[in-house]
């Protein structure tokens, strides 16, 4: 009595009983929270036609919001992985009183609502605070200004890195450093050209996971950025100015745009990784 | 050798305090920004905006839409977790990445696609005008945004921990003649409780801190449609910002109890889990 399964998965072969009502409940909620929504947002842009969505897509307001966002996205997450890759060789190879807390830190940024973020990190570099403040007299304004939207990214970025390298360099075996240090390689040497190399996929991986989750970030960054059409407003945020125009295939076309975009970056990191993969093997 | 992987003390010294000095500057001073602008004015000042009319009812909403939110996307990622860990299937990776597609996608993204399916010029936005059902810019439009955003969290957690114990203990008990629920109940729940558990507060704090997704459907009906992150941003565009700090304070702390509780969980567990 095998119940009717979706997309003509057969029955497993298991001893276990539930595969068929865990399936069900899996692929119902899946097509019904993310699948149909993602649907509506690849079909609805063609409403204005192919032309129509690309001048959509290209209108100079368009491509400097893409520009924006990508630009800042991938500029945070190459902050973040040399960040990261101090913070994670210090809380994984050395102790020293408070690592635990530090360690309990990393992850403040997920945690913390990006709204809440947002509001904080203006506060405090803007010109009259904490660090703004210590920063203005240096000729840097980094709050309502691009430099802003990088810092903010940077910011939700970091743990990111941190929790994709942990693993990696904890793991790695000692031989090899142990190796080069009996042949006379110095600790620099050694670290460049035997860890680094180690943890050059990881690293890779690290940065592809900060750009990721940071390049439609919203809450975080719509604070600090001031905003401006054309210099510091993020692809987002035009969405939710098309919407309230109620021009929906336009916002649909915008978003539709950032996915294959971030996809697209993402598939060419992943097959970067791989080539060094091979290339170190 | 002893040493040779090490490096001098000074280096080792420098560095620590580099990092440290990183996580102070970086992560540490926004948190305690939060607190200190929402003092500013005094204690009595950040009790009042929290205790006003509006700021409670944006506490009962964000409360209302994760005590829908967690509960579905728990059982949901729970049975994903046991179809996924437990059986083999073709299209099993391709299932595992549709789990995990949300986190990848804008959460003002996450807002728009339930617009373009239900808002009034959505596919279904006749058809529900006709029927008076109010999808968008009310509470069901808040809580399908959220599940949207939140539903990998529980299922991401489990699948590593569930592939890892394998199915050997479960299949005994049916052999012993254990019914499913039996087998779930007494052998699988009681592996997965803490990071089950863990799953369960990543998706609530999430949940509960949402802004994006929730800013795009919510349609910033003060005192109705306003959740806690939405009120903070109200409060700040209209330069209350003491008031703003003070409803932000409360979701830092959820956020810190969050992580305090998960780093519980995890010397429970010994297993070091990735943020998601």
């Amino acid at each position: 009595m095998a119940p009717a399964l979706p997309f003509g998965i057969t029955r497993a072969r298991s001893a276990l009983p539930g595969f068929g009502p865990a399936m069900g409940i899996t692929v119902l909620w899946l097509c019904i929270v993310v699948l149909l929504p993602l649907v509506a947002l690849a079909l609805r842009p063609w409403e204005l036609g192919g032309g129509g969505v690309w001048a959509m897509v290209t209108s100079p307001r368009a491509l400097a919001a893409l520009r924006i966002s990508f630009g800042a996205a991938l500029l945070a997450a190459a902050i973040d992985v040399p960040l990261g890759l101090l913070i994670t060789w210090v809380l994984v190879r050395y102790r020293f009183p408070g690592r635990g807390v530090a360690d309990a830190m990393i992850d403040l940024p997920f945690a913390l609502p990006t709204a809440v973020a947002g509001i904080s990190l203006t506060a405090l570099y803007a010109e009259n605070g904490w660090i703004g403040g210590l920063l203005a007299p240096l000729g840097i304004r980094l709050a309502y200004n691009p430099g802003g939207i990088v810092v903010a990214l940077a910011f939700v970025g970091l743990p990111f890195v941190v929790r994709t390298l942990e693993p990696v360099l904890r793991d790695l075996p000692r031989d090899a450093e142990e190796a080069a240090a009996t042949l006379g390689a110095g600790r620099w040497a050694t670290f460049r050209r035997v860890v680094l190399p180690a943890l050059a996929p990881a690293l890779i991986a690290g940065f592809g996971l900060a750009f990721a989750r940071t390049v439609g970030e919203y809450g975080s960054v719509i604070f600090i950025a001031g905003n401006m059409p054309m210099i510091s407003e993020i692809a987002p945020l035009l969405i939710v100015v098309r919407l309230e125009e109620f021009d929906y295939a336009g916002a649909a076309a915008i978003g539709l745009a950032m996915l294959l975009i971030a996809f697209a970056i993402l598939l060419a990191l992943n097959l970067f990784a791989r080539r060094l993969r091979h290339g170190t093997a | 050798m002893m040493g040779a992987t090490e490096e001098a003390p000074w280096i080792r010294w420098s560095l620590t305090l580099a990092a440290l000095a990183v996580l102070c500057l970086f992560l540490l001073l926004p948190l305690l920004m939060v607190f200190s602008e929402a003092l500013r004015r005094g204690w009595d000042v950040a009790m009042e905006a929290i205790a006003e009319p509006d700021a409670m009812a944006a506490v009962h909403l964000t409360l209302l839409v994760a005590a829908i939110v967690v509960p579905i996307n728990t059982v949901c990622g729970v049975a994903a977790a046991w179809a996924i860990a437990k059986f083999e299937f073709p299209g099993r990776a391709v299932l595992v990445a549709l789990i995990e597609l949300p986190f990848s996608v804008s959460p003002v993204i996450a807002g728009l696609v339930f617009i373009l399916l239900f808002g009034a010029h959505g596919w279904f936005g006749a058809w529900l005008q006709e029927h008076d059902v109010q999808i968008v810019f009310a509470l069901p439009g808040l809580v399908l945004a959220t599940l949207f955003v939140t539903f990998p969290f529980v299922a991401r957690e489990l699948i590593p921990l569930m592939q890892e114990q394998g199915k050997d203990e479960e299949e005994a008990a049916v052999t012993l003649g254990a019914s499913g629920w039996q087998v779930f109940r007494r052998v699988t729940l009681p592996n997965i409780r803490w990071a089950l558990l863990s799953g369960v507060l990543l998706c609530n704090a999430r949940a509960m801190g949402e802004f994006g997704a929730v800013s795009v459907v919510s349609g910033h009906v003060r005192g109705e449609t306003n959740t806690m992150p939405l009120h903070i941003e109200i409060l700040y565009n209209e330069y209350q910002i003491a008031a703003a700090f003070a409803v932000a304070a409360l979701l830092a702390l959820l956020a810190l109890v969050t992580l305090a509780a998960k780093g519980l969980l995890e010397s429970h567990t010994q297993r070091r889990s990735r943020p998601a």
